[in-house]
């Protein structure tokens, strides 16, 4: 009756697939260094209070505009220089990545939840769903993200939790639209169907059977729309319609340095290029999960 | 009279992740003008591979080698990647098992049979197209005029095959590739497409090089036959005296598994090989089959010997394996 | 002999829009199939792409609602059946190893969902009766904690049989479940099918295109041409004696190893089915090569005879005398 299955011997003799996992994810150069940099950025804001020098909101006019440590005139006190009103730069840029991450997060989730719901939705139910939900994306996609926030501003005021809101309700499209087609292709495999006939309920199966499958689009979908929205955000803070002085927003810094832009270059430079990387970072983490996550078939 | 295709000790090794495989395991066969021979296996025998390393159509991450490789009498093994393209589609052509994904779907047939003919033949439009319509109506298709202007999708999956031959017999080749042409499409157009092809080698006189899985098919169509396992050919003679008596025990034991109406008993235990394929990945020695074999002993771990009876040639230790026990 | 199964005049049509303007078409992928299933059968569908097999097995396994006719399990009408009820009674395998099984799952948890889903037993009993079950199609105890991805095809389909009879259902249906195996494999599921019958007083409902495979493990055949069943009879009857033309071009095109036979001509011309627009009349009359007046303009009835059922106008008793209108017409236009 057993003859049929192999001895030992006859089996693939080769890493289980945990150690393939693990040899795939330590191998991937993107998702290491990604991982590495969001990892020092997120140490960075959690640790803020510890490891900022100074405090960021500490303003001292003797002290304005000095240039950072590898300038002619940097000194020790404070490594990164400081800004128009003498506020220590590192203490800023360090609050800042709370700013940031906290925004990339706060949206990523909120947007997350209401895009990837209606996608499941309409990819799962198709029909009449379908159709709602697809003309719910084309009426989000007609409106322009940016003139909605300073519209919204404009009768709210901006804040740190508007901006939240506004992105958050606004930027749900591209989670809808990946995962209604990742959906739709799961969605017709035939272990759908098992389930169904096992008499499985509809949640389960969406939960059980057709989430799991359509985890790593969701995954690369997330880390591009938190890095979006973290640029989006420093976008409008430097427009003056996002997170108001004196928060230390890595956009607002750059709004505050434009005047100063080509003498005091640093003030521009440091903010912008802390934005880059982070932004960097998510990137190559979302495409490091994806990559690594895919089961991998045997032929 | 030399064969029109040579081939003596091919290998393809593949780079994987978890290794090198070696899909190929140094294989010799030969084809003569206008004979048919099936390679048939199961998947994962390597037999695919072969295909595409005589056609130069592996990807790159494989690497092929071989002591000596020749076509109508030149060298095929070390042909420049210029030379091989002149040869593909024009005097050695193939033809695959998905017709949907091997017509392009973007251009019309008339489009994709044309170009091939102008491409090698460096032909008019007109004489391309009077060519064109001249072979869809040898492969059946009529009226070939209208059909030209069609879209792939436009044609069921027995008409795009057809199509798919008549692209393959545009530039007259000598050698025709058929890799599994049959096994997507329906039984009763698998028999029609298979009786175009031995049609189509009688009055053009185009050798065939048939991949297969499918023994029916082998019995009904080819006049030689090699058998390929895990990378090897294991056992090589006509499709007589294979059927008639089968000498190597992999063989067998297919044989033994497939049931013929009329003839095996409905409803009773069928014959079967346990076990699976063993991994080609890394270091392979000895037999592939052995840990299969019902009669494995020690020394098919050690290089097998090929034995040869009357033009009927198989790879095993033992000279011979006693009847009965086909599992 | 108790019927699990039956339909009784069973249609289903789907429209297909073809576009925002473009008027809607119906596409008749079942129409008017009559079938019962007695316990302990095998019953053999064949049929080829067209001919309306897995929507008509998506309706058996209550997955998809019929547009008429009705369908009935244990003599109660489906409709009226939970999902869980009928899940308990009859159980599905695919033909695709790869799509069937979810990869994200192990083993061990494909093969209880079943039980999970209709609450039985704790978790750990769950598993240990998903392993028990493992052992039965001939898997060890270590493949439960495996994925997918790490089995082959013949193994695969070993977890999707065990998933099928864990709740120890009365009626499997198996749609096409050796046809994307290698043969030596297949050979291998075929044995277990045929042990498992015997050991748990298995109804099979089996679905291939493969006649060799069919004769092999069906007691009763049914095939199917364009969404009509046009032959029914016992195993022995419609392989010693096959009557509809259909079925003849079908065994006619089984190539079964045997050198020196060539390739038979089955007299099919190239037309093919197209369930959007099916031909008037009998269904499979472009493509027949016993054509006569009858069939280009009238349905055939579904006669029951000594041999089975058939549905064709050359066995319909009820026609003055079967070959009596039916002088094959010359030269015929139809086939292409």
């Amino acid at each position: 009756m057993n003859e049929s299955y192999a001895p030992p011997l006859l089996e693939v003799v080769g890493p289980t697939s945990g150690a393939l996992l693990r040899r795939r994810i330590f191998t991937h150069k993107g998702l290491l260094i990604g991982s590495t940099l969001l990892a020092i950025v997120l140490l960075m804001a959690l640790l803020a209070p510890l490891i900022a020098p100074h405090d960021p909101y500490a303003q001292d006019l003797t002290q304005r505009m000095i240039p950072p440590l590898w300038y002619e005139n940097g000194t020790w006190a404070h490594v990164l220089g400081t800004d128009n009103l003498g506020r220590d730069y590192l203490s800023r840029v360090i609050y800042g990545a709370r700013i940031s991450l906290l925004i990339g997060l706060a949206v990523m989730v909120i947007s997350g939840l209401i895009g990837a719901a209606l996608g499941l939705a309409a990819g799962y139910f198709g029909g009449r769903t379908d159709m709602v939900v697809t003309f719910f994306i084309t009426i989000r996609l007609a409106m322009p993200v940016i003139l909605v926030a300073l519209a919204v501003v404009a009768m709210v005021g901006g804040s740190l939790w508007v901006v939240v809101l506004v992105l958050g309700l606004l930027k749900w499209d591209r989670f809808a639209v990946v995962m209604r087609a990742a959906t739709q292709q799961v969605r017709s495999l035939d272990y759908v169907t098992a389930a169904a006939a096992t008499g499985a309920s509809t949640p389960r199966i969406i939960v059980g059977e057709v989430l799991p499958n359509v985890l790593p689009q969701l995954i690369v979908v997330a880390s591009v729309e938190a890095a979006s929205a973290i640029l989006l955000e420093a976008a409008l803070s430097f427009l003056g319609l996002g997170v108001q002085p004196p928060l230390p927003s890595w956009g607002l810094m750059i709004a505050e340095a434009k005047a100063y832009m080509f003498f005091s270059f640093w003030l521009i430079a440091i903010p912008g290029t802390a934005l880059a990387l982070l932004v960097l970072a998510i990137n190559m983490v979302g495409d490091g999960i994806r990559d690594v996550s895919a089961p991998s078939g045997r032929g | 009279m030399a064969p029109l295709l040579s081939v003596s000790g091919l290998t393809v090794d593949l780079a994987t992740p978890r290794g090198t495989l070696h899909a190929v395991r140094d294989i010799s066969f030969d084809i003569n003008a206008g004979e048919t021979l099936c390679l048939v296996g199961e998947s994962g025998c390597g037999k695919s591979m072969t295909a595409l390393a005589l056609m130069g159509l592996l990807p790159n991450s494989a690497t092929r080698r071989a002591r000596h490789l020749a076509f109508e009498g030149g060298d095929l093994a070390n042909v420049t990647p210029r030379k091989l393209a002149s040869l593909r589609g024009n005097r050695m052509a193939m033809i695959f098992q998905e017709p949907m994904t091997a017509l392009n779907p973007a251009y019309t047939i008339g489009d994709q049979l044309i170009e091939v003919h102008r491409r090698h033949k460096g032909s008019t439009y007109a004489a391309a197209r009077e060519r064109a319509i001249e072979l869809l109506e040898k492969v059946g298709i009529t009226p070939a005029g209208e059909r030209l202007g069609q879209f792939p999708h436009q044609l069921s999956g027995g008409l795009r095959q057809r199509v798919m031959i008549a692209m393959a017999l545009m530039c007259g080749p000598t050698l025709l590739i058929a890799d599994e042409p049959t096994t997507a499409l329906d039984v009763t157009i698998q028999a029609q497409t298979l009786r175009l092809l031995i049609d189509i080698q009688r009055d053009l006189g185009v050798a065939i090089l048939l991949i297969t899985h499918d023994l029916g098919v082998v019995a009904r169509v080819a006049q030689r036959v090699a058998v390929m396992y895990a990378g090897e050919i294991v056992e090589s003679a006509t499709a007589a005296s294979l059927f008639r008596k089968p000498r190597h025990p992999y063989t067998r034991g297919l044989m033994a598994s497939i049931p013929i109406p009329g003839r095996t008993p409905p409803g009773e235990r069928l014959g079967s090989i346990p076990g699976i394929v063993p991994s080609l990945i890394g270091e392979v020695r000895g037999c592939a089959f052995r840990d299969r074999c019902a009669f494995a002993f020690a020394p098919c771990a050690e290089t097998v010997p090929w034995r040869v009876d009357n033009e009927h040639g198989w790879r095993c230790t033992l000279p011979e394996v006693p009847a009965e026990a086909a599992a | 002999m108790t019927t699990l199964l039956e339909a009784r005049g069973v249609s289903r049509t789907f429209t297909v829009s073809r576009g925002m303007f473009a008027k809607k078409r119906l596409l008749h992928a079942v129409s008017d199939v009559n079938l019962h299933i007695a316990k302990g059968e095998v019953l053999g569908l064949v049929g080829e792409s067209g001919s309306g097999k897995s929507t008509l097995a998506k309706m058996l396994l209550g997955l998809l609602s019929p547009t008429r006719g009705s369908i009935h399990l244990g003599g109660v009408d489906v409709i009226g059946m939970s999902r869980l009820d009928m899940a308990r009674r009859i159980q599905p395998v695919f033909q695709d190893p790869y799509s069937s099984l979810n990869p994200r799952k192990r083993v061990v948890s494909i093969v209880s969902l079943p039980l999970a889903v209709q609450g039985i037993g704790s978790a750990e009993e769950r598993r240990e009766k998903a392993i028990a079950m493992l052992s039965r199609v001939g898997l060890a105890r270590r493949h439960a904690d495996l994925y997918p991805n790490e089995l082959s095809g013949g193994q695969r389909q070993r977890v999707a049989i065990a998933r099928a009879l864990v709740v120890e259902p009365e009626l499997v249906l198996l749609d096409e479940p050796t046809s994307a195996l290698d043969v030596s494999v297949q050979s291998q599921i075929l044995n277990l099918l045929l042990d498992l019958r015997g050991d748990f007083g298995l109804t099979y409902v089996f679905i291939s295109h493969n006649l060799a495979v069919i004769e092999h493990i069906a007691t009763r055949v049914a095939v199917m041409y364009l969404g009509r069943i046009v032959e029914q009879s016992e195993r022995d009857a419609l392989f010693r004696v096959p009557r509809h033309p259909y079925t003849r071009a079908l065994l006619d095109s089984v190539l079964t190893p045997e050198p020196g036979l060539g390739v038979p001509d089955t007299g099919l011309g190239l037309a093919m089915p197209n369930p959007l627009d099916p031909p008037p009349g009998c269904v499979f009359h472009p493509r027949c090569s016993e054509l006569g007046h009858r069939c280009r303009t009238e349905l055939p009835r579904t006669v029951q005879d000594a041999g089975g059922l058939m549905a064709c106008h050359l066995y319909d008793g009820g026609v003055a005398r079967p070959h009596d209108c039916l002088s094959p017409l010359p030269a015929c236009g139809e086939r292409e």
